[in-house]
């Protein structure tokens, strides 16, 4: 099949993708978005005869972009741009996990520093503001208390950009010093691993320490149901072991499962590095497997 | 393969560098001398550049 790979900016998880292809013979269109015209009625030369585009693009905004020109050209591409849109937004992504029955933690949303201020006081402290586009846990901020509440919003309301005026606020789940990365195509696991950190944010960029983790049942049917809840693809679904989150039914009325974990992120355009190297499992050649599925489907 | 070198012009310094055999375009290696991300421009033969700061809406 000829690959034609989506990117700005080779990584590890690229040059791991990379070389599987090229261990199995797959002809490689390498195609750097920053070099691309798109035109609305007919596909870049460097889309021609490609049975797939896989997007690997770092900017999100870029990643938007190109997965909806590669649909209106009709050329497969994964993610689908409909999982790239969920995905790349987390007030998207809460909603379809909250529309898929999949727990996900409290969130509410406001446009203003006090109506902002009325949520974190309902939630108490300590809460989480996140940014509604980011990534590696980039301006994630625990609120502990009001006044450092205040400051944030401020910040935010004075020096960001429009989207940094929509107040993405969650509950703080108290999780086990870890959560837990699912690496899945089409809500069908690869790969799982914990990442642990006595830091609040446990992102593998942030360098938390990483592990395997052998997912029971519940979660391999919540990997499922988020994967599905985006749109599926390839993806990185985030979950937390809880309690009982103010997610689950009795506490919050809403549509919800009680379950042992709660769902906090999809993520579109997953970087698996870190799983390849926490597991035994060659992600990549299980990456390529699906893809050669998806091609091959397609024909 | 991942351990053999070829050498390269830091743009930064002028100076040569030597960096893994097995680089891609579009890749981001370390400058041994500054330790500034540079990009892969062309692998044959090899030309670095200094890459692009992080933007916001990069990530996965």
């Amino acid at each position: 099949m000829k690959v034609g790979i989506l990117y700005s900016r080779i990584r590890r998880d690229e040059k791991l993708l990379l070389g599987e292809l090229r261990e199995r013979d797959h002809e490689i269109e390498k195609i750097d978005v920053r070099k691309q015209q798109f035109s609305l009625s007919a596909p870049p030369d460097s889309f021609e005869d490609v049975d797939i585009l896989v997007d690997r693009c770092l900017a999100t905004s870029r990643s938007l972009y190109t997965t909806q020109f590669a649909e209106a050209y009709g050329i497969p591409v994964v993610n689908s741009a409909e999982t790239a849109a969920v995905c790349a937004n987390k007030v998207k992504n809460s909603l379809a996990l909250q529309k898929a029955g999949v727990p996900t933690p409290a969130t509410e949303v406001a446009f203003t520093k006090s109506a902002a201020l009325d949520i974190v006081e309902e939630f108490g402290y300590p809460c989480v503001l996140k940014p509604v586009i980011g990534s590696w846990g980039r301006l994630m901020a625990k609120l502990d208390s009001r006044s450092a509440a205040e400051a944030i919003f401020e910040h935010k309301e004075t020096l960001g950009h429009y989207e940094h005026k929509v107040f993405y606020i969650q509950e703080f789940v108290e999780k086990p010093d870890r959560d837990i990365r699912v690496l899945a195509v089409d809500g069908e696991p690869i790969a799982a691993m914990v990442r642990s950190s006595e830091h609040w944010l446990t992102n593998a960029a942030k360098g938390a320490e990483t592990d395997t983790f052998e997912l029971d049942d519940e979660a391999k049917e919540l990997v499922a149901d988020a994967s599905e809840a985006v749109g599926g693809g390839l993806l990185g679904v985030d979950l937390m072991e809880t309690a009982g989150s103010q997610s689950d039914p009795d506490s919050s009325g809403q549509d919800a499962r009680e379950t042992g974990y709660t769902v906090h992120e999809v993520n579109h355009n997953v970087e698996f590095k870190a799983l390849n190297d926490a597991t035994d499992i060659d992600v990549p050649a299980r990456v390529v497997d699906w893809l050669e599925g998806k091609v091959e489907a397609a024909q | 393969m991942a351990d053999e070198t070829i050498t390269a012009e830091d743009p930064i310094t002028g100076e040569e560098i030597e960096i893994p055999a097995d680089v891609e375009v579009g890749e981001i290696i370390d400058s041994p001398i500054t330790g500034a991300e540079l990009e892969v421009l062309s692998v044959d033969p090899v030309e670095l550049e200094e890459a692009p700061e992080l933007e916001e809406d990069w990530g996965e």
